[in-house]
């Protein structure tokens, strides 16, 4: 039997690299390690002292300034010593590969590398490189990769969801907007129906969705107030307009109309339904202002989850 | 093969340890348990030590001194202090002192929340075995016990109860 590349021998978890394939009870000890660490951001010595003398690289390809900033909070309320590399301005434009940079920093005694790049797979072939070299103790987060994943957004999704609604076997999630691009939607996905929901809808124009998208168990509407029929969840994606080669849409405004979230369009949805977004927003592109800064809206508790998250994904890889 | 030593039974000893806190503990003194088997007894306790107690539970998972070895492993719950730490008298509460490594990470962790007044311990069983220079403040009994062997405090529906449990090697 081949092994994940995530789990060990003993099927814990030494990488996060995909939501895909990770069972059940991982996906759910990693939330109820969260919890706790939520409210170590209400002492006053907000840092507990797990990951001491270890540390955390952040391997960043592509810009990003929220995932990399909750993944350094994170990792420095651990006690981590926190290093990001801006890998644009260093050793790979002067053509070094990936993996002499990884071995690099490995030489420079790191124990856990936060990864993101813009081709799917790379952390993949990071953890890989480390398993096979005998460096199985320094750990890979991806942090985003292509259009692939972006597991630690997913969880916080989840963790949010959770949190809100509590059971997932009676949520109806709807996921709206450029599916095609987000690895976003595609870990919340896995992790949803990992965990039991009984109804993932993605909703969002034809040239957004991408192709047998019905194979990971979602329904698919291309009408946005039909498919919000009902929902207890929002989750509505950024239009990726940097991702998109050639003329996928007529224009953003024609998008707002048919597939940005209003509050005539969020009635349609449960009254209690809760209205997230993994940022940054387009606002009047997917989200009109009202309902982004409205009552349902727990954009804002997405954010602060996430570092609590990350907290728990790393304090769990680094001890196994 | 160790022989079982013949255990106290925890309801009484429960008894025993509020009577030797009577009295010596300050009125407004905090109890904080340490999960799982000194929350129990930090719940039960305001009810056998008069004063005006507090009550709060500690977690001390993140600040285990094993985590490099073992791991971080399920169950950890959020420790909630719902009092001002800062200037605060506390008694620790825990079901077995062994070690001492538990009530080291508890004070450690109180520490991250203000400074204490004073900090007091006190324990259902006191079984010797210390690694760290940590004694109770009050005790409920002392046994003598082969380090091959654990005292396992549970709880059924209300009820506690002491247990011998062998280590797997």
């Amino acid at each position: 039997m081949i092994r994940n590349p995530q789990l060990n021998a003993n099927g814990e978890l030494t990488h996060l690299l995909t939501l895909e394939g990770l069972p059940a009870d991982v996906i759910r000890s990693i939330l109820d390690t969260a919890d706790p660490f939520v409210s170590i951001a209400e002492r006053e010595v907000k840092k507990v002292p797990l990951l001491r003398g270890k540390a955390v690289f952040n391997l960043f390809f592509e810009n990003s300034t929220r995932t990399r900033t909750t993944f350094e909070i994170a990792a420095k309320r651990l006690s981590a010593d926190v290093i990001n590399l801006n890998i644009g301005a260093s050793s790979t434009s002067k053509g070094e590969t990936l993996l002499d940079t990884v071995d690099n920093l490995v030489a420079m005694d790191a124990d856990i590398f936060v990864v993101r790049h813009s081709q799917s797979g790379a952390p993949h072939l990071i953890a890989h490189h480390l398993n096979a070299h005998g460096r199985s103790h320094v750990h890979v987060v991806n942090a985003g990769d292509g259009r692939h994943a972006h597991p630690t957004q997913g969880l916080l999704d989840l963790y949010t969801i959770r949190h809100y609604k509590k059971a997932f076997h009676e949520l109806t999630v709807a996921i709206v907007g450029d599916v095609l691009h987000s690895r976003v939607a595609r870990s919340l996905i896995h992790g949803l129906t990992t965990l039991g929901t009984p109804e993932v809808r993605v909703i969002g124009p034809k040239t957004l969705m991408p192709a047998k998208v019905e194979a990971m168990g979602v329904r698919v509407f291309h009408d946005m107030r039909e498919g919000l029929r009902g929902c207890d969840v929002v989750v509505m994606l950024r239009l990726q307009s940097e991702r998109m080669k050639g003329a996928l849409l007529p224009s953003p405004g024609e998008f707002f109309k048919n597939y940005g979230l209003t509050q005539e369009k969020l009635a349609l949805a449960k009254a209690d339904a809760i209205v997230m977004h993994p940022g940054p927003m387009n606002r009047g592109v997917e989200i009109d202002s009202p309902v982004a800064d409205g009552e349902r809206s727990v954009i804002l508790p997405q954010v602060t989850f996430g570092i609590a998250v990350r907290m728990a994904v790393m304090s769990i890889i680094a001890g196994n | 093969m160790t022989a079982t030593p013949d255990l106290p039974d925890a309801e009484a000893t429960l008894v025993a340890l509020a009577e030797r806190m009577r009295g010596a503990v300050a009125f407004d003194a905090a109890f904080v348990g340490i999960y799982s088997g000194g929350a129990w007894l930090a719940e039960r306790l305001p009810d056998l030590v008069p004063g005006n107690h507090a009550v709060g539970f500690i977690d001390v998972s993140f600040y285990r001194d094993d985590y490099s070895r073992t791991g971080l492993k399920g169950g950890s719950r959020r420790t909630e202090l719902p009092f001002n730490v800062d200037g605060a008298t506390i008694v620790l509460i825990d079901d077995v002192l062994y070690t001492g490594r538990s009530v080291r990470a508890a004070i450690n962790e109180l520490f991250d929340f203000g400074r204490p007044d004073c900090i007091e311990l006190a324990v259902l069983v006191d079984r010797g075995g210390r690694e760290l220079p940590i004694e109770p403040t009050y005790c409920g009994a002392r046994l003598t016990v082969a380090r091959d062997l654990s005292i396992v405090l549970s709880r059924d529906e209300g009820r506690l109860a002491l247990a011998v449990e062998r280590h797997e090697a």
